[in-house]
């Protein structure tokens, strides 16, 4: 492959609430066994992208556990690998990232030392599967400086919180609005882009000196004149989670057939951490519907339209339905929990009751446990 | 110079020839078990869980599949600079060349591998059993007590001690006399087939006696270190042990596993079971379905109803189908409204619609029924199965078969219908 990999995993949301209070959006589960960043790590590695740059900044130590091992991905090689990146102190700068263009000028020895001619930039938290063999083969073909991945949405998506774009008939995009009040399109950026090694050397550079540190708002926007910055469109399934209602709807999005389909069972695969669970266990008295269960899960009750994560222990008599219950979560028996989001490592009383009245409810309980 | 206090061997060249055509294809220790491992992940997971991370694994018997299984070790953890896992198959040499034509005769063939590591003592293991235990504990007995060879034995019933090696032992547990299979057993102490053994005691014995035909630990080694008043220890474990070497016991060892909480627990944080994990995807239960008492693997789609049933990894079951007290291994589809009783279908099996398994009354199997018995009906990796086809119990199916080979769309009990040339 002629390009190395940079996935941008720093990034904090105050509309995720709770559930980014203990982690990254990027290493928030997704799909029942995976977490968001293994869809970008996998569709890297897929594309034989060898050489992987993870930048992290906030909360990043489940994220820094979750990329333990590169072998997972298949990274772990001696050409290339799974670099993290987070900032350091060094004599000449002693800033966090300041912003995702700071963020590679900080680690611009990374780029200066590579060899590949390209630059693959993705953000970490979206949902999606992609062959950068073919981005990169567009990104050649229309002789661009830049290529930006983007999307038509769906009617009813709302659209004010991407960066929208219009391009003319060629291709190349003319306007670009970073969350505008009123989206004159619905095609949005997808916070993917492929880009000639040096050329962003060039342009990271140049914005440092000027101190501007945002690659959206100070190279893409601001140069989508003077360099020839394209649209890619892509066409499949892909989602961003920046939102508990993303959230929420990317992972039941994975109790639809097609979506299922697309990444659980078409080629290739979504590689994440192998965690050595035993196979899920069925009790007397479980009932399932329309769910998703992961390895490691015992489930002795009734459990409907609900994504349930790995090593979860639903007890006897509890009803869980359209909820996504994480990781390790053990709930008592005789629990009713509805419309939730349960948080990993919660442990849920027995005989309690969740519901979100309006909207999907957060729920954190971090009681005592009893291990058998 | 390297230096291992122990090192393992593990036997896994055998056949298994008594689990049918499940082992037609594969060796067993590679045969799967309990919806996601093989039955070789038990001696390999105990191997590093006890501190054990040198193993020898000796192959021989359809090594492919065990090969691509174990790999460098990376899901044990035994890929490692000095040491990890090495799989040993046999080798031609210049003279002298041979198979691995027993137990010993393998271990000896290896003398070399084992020599490299300086080990103080060896571990020999077989590679068919469903257990966890620290060998480590087994190894501080063999110290503390002096011995030159110690066999891990466990009390069995009475009344099934003949069909085991059975040791008779002192109060000190060190064995006084030992019988292979016994009419009348004056001890309940069966041979787990676990051996610990000095390594200047092994090499000693395995030279003296590297012309033995068929060189075997319980038949020609032991009997040799006993007679030459070598300190022989048994090491009494307790724990749960299963040797799955039959259709039915295979059958049973999986089926506890469904148990409330089963005596082999594999969800006890301490003591964790490895395996290859090559499907991610969690399984998907649809809306007009049912799992009760059973244990499913990842990937797996269900359509159907599964009741007292291990269900392999990426295993579809489809609409209307009800699967009953069977075992269903990776990658298996079952079309719609199929009922499939008391049944073990192996890897990547294709079985159409309305097809049941296992239906009838019960027969013995007319070909073998030393192998195929209990009612279960087996099904070989890679078979396919038309639609609309009624099988009866204790038979077997193998090989891609169509609608021509079924006399009156149906396999009646007892019957054997093999269409891969060799069993």
């Amino acid at each position: 492959m002629k390009a190395i990999g940079i996935i941008l995993a720093g990034g904090n949301n105050h509309r995720m609430k709770e559930l980014s209070q203990s982690r990254a959006i990027c290493a928030m589960p997704v799909g029942g066994s995976y977490r968001s960043i293994d869809f970008t790590l996998s569709s890297m590695s897929n594309s034989h992208i060898q050489k992987v740059a993870v930048f992290t900044q906030y909360n990043a130590r489940s994220l820094n556990e979750h990329l333990n091992s590169s072998k997972w991905w298949d990274f772990g090689r001696k050409q290339g690998g799974l670099y993290v990146f987070t900032p350091a102190v060094t004599a000449d700068n002693s800033n966090w990232y300041r912003g995702t263009a700071d963020a590679i000028y900080q680690n611009l020895s990374f780029l200066k030392s590579s060899h590949e001619p390209y630059v693959v930039i993705s953000s970490g938290d979206c949902v999606y599967k992609m062959d950068f063999n073919k981005l990169l083969e567009y990104h050649i073909d229309k002789k661009a400086d830049i290529t930006v991945v983007c999307r038509d949405m769906e009617p009813g998506t709302n659209i004010e919180r991407f960066g929208t774009i219009r391009m003319n008939e060629e291709s190349r995009i003319e306007e670009f609005e970073e969350k505008p009040l009123q989206a004159k399109t619905n095609t949005i950026s997808c916070g993917i882009y492929v880009v000639r090694r040096r050329h962003l050397i060039e342009v990271i550079e140049r914005c440092a000196e000027e101190d501007r540190y945002d690659f959206v708002r100070d190279v893409l926007i601001r140069y989508k004149d003077i360099k020839r910055i394209y649209g890619y469109k892509m066409r499949n399934y892909w989602r961003n989670i920046a939102s508990v209602e993303d959230y929420y709807s990317t992972n039941m999005d994975f109790l639809k057939p097609d979506v299922r389909d697309y990444f659980f069972r078409q080629h290739p695969d979504v590689y994440s951490k192998v965690d050595d669970l035993p196979p899920a266990k069925y009790n007397l008295g479980a009932s399932m519907k329309n769910s998703l269960v992961s390895s490691g899960c015992i489930v002795n009750g009734e459990v409907e339209n609900s994504v349930i994560f790995k090593k979860s222990y639903v007890g006897n008599n509890c009803v869980i339905k359209n909820s996504i219950i994480l990781n390790d979560v053990y709930i008592g028996d005789n629990t009713r929990i509805e419309n939730c989001i349960v948080e990993s490592r919660s442990t849920i009383r027995a005989n309690s009751e969740f519901v979100g009245e309006d909207g999907i409810r957060i729920v954190v309980e971090r009681n005592e446990r009893y291990v058998i | 110079m390297i230096k291992k206090e122990m090192i393992a061997m593990l036997l896994a060249g055998g056949q298994g020839s008594r689990l049918g055509v499940l082992t037609s294809k594969v060796a067993k220790p590679a045969v799967a078990f309990g919806g996601k491992y093989r039955i070789i992940d038990f001696p390999l997971s105990n191997c590093i869980n006890s501190g054990v991370d040198t193993v020898g694994v000796l192959t021989q018997y359809q090594p492919l599949r065990l090969n691509t299984h174990i790999g460098i070790g990376i899901p044990w953890d035994l890929d490692r600079n000095i040491g990890g896992v090495t799989v040993l198959p046999p080798y031609e040499k210049s003279v002298n060349s041979e198979w691995y034509t027993g137990t010993a005769n393998a271990i000896y063939q290896n003398l070399e591998y084992m020599e490299s590591y300086n080990p103080d003592y060896v571990l020999i293991l077989s590679g068919d059993h469903i257990y966890k235990m620290d060998y480590e504990v087994m190894l501080d007995f063999h110290k503390a007590n002096n011995a030159d060879v110690t066999i891990a034995v466990m009390p069995v019933p009475m009344e099934e001690a003949k069909r085991f090696g059975i040791m008779i032992v002192d109060e000190n547990r060190r064995i006084t006399e030992f019988e292979e299979k016994p009419e009348h057993p004056r001890s309940n102490l069966a041979s787990m087939g676990i051996y610990i053994f000095n390594w200047k005691t092994l090499k000693e014995v395995l030279v003296a006696m590297a012309h033995q035909p068929a060189l075997d630990f319980g038949k020609h080694v032991i009997p040799y270190c006993h007679g030459k008043g070598s300190s022989l220890y048994a090491y009494e474990f307790n724990g749960y042990w299963k040797d799955v070497g039959t259709l039915n016991s295979y059958w049973e060892a999986n089926m506890e596993l469904i148990d409330i909480v089963p005596e082999f627990n594999l969800y006890e944080e301490y003591w964790k079971i490895y395996t290859k994990s090559e499907i991610q995807p969690p399984q998907y239960i649809a809306a007009d379905s049912l799992v009760e008492r059973s244990i499913v693997g990842e990937g797996c789609d269900i359509y159907g109803k599964v009741y007292n049933s291990v269900i392999g990894c990426g295993v579809i079951i489809g609409e209307g189908t009800v699967v009953r007290d069977s075992i269903i291994m990776n990658q298996t589809q079952i079309g719609v409204d199929c009922e499939v009783d008391k049944a073990i279908v192996a890897e990547n099996v294709q079985i159409g619609d309305n097809v049941k398994l296992g239906a009838g009354l019960e027969v013995e199997n007319e070909m073998a029924p030393h192998i195929y018995n209990h009612g279960i009906a087996t099904v070989g990796e890679r078979s396919t199965i038309p639609s609309g086809v009624t099988i009866g119990k204790n038979t077997v199916v193998f090989g891609t078969t169509t609608i021509a080979d079924y006399e009156a769309s149906g396999l009646a009990s007892g019957k054997t219908l093999i269409k891969a040339g060799e069993q």
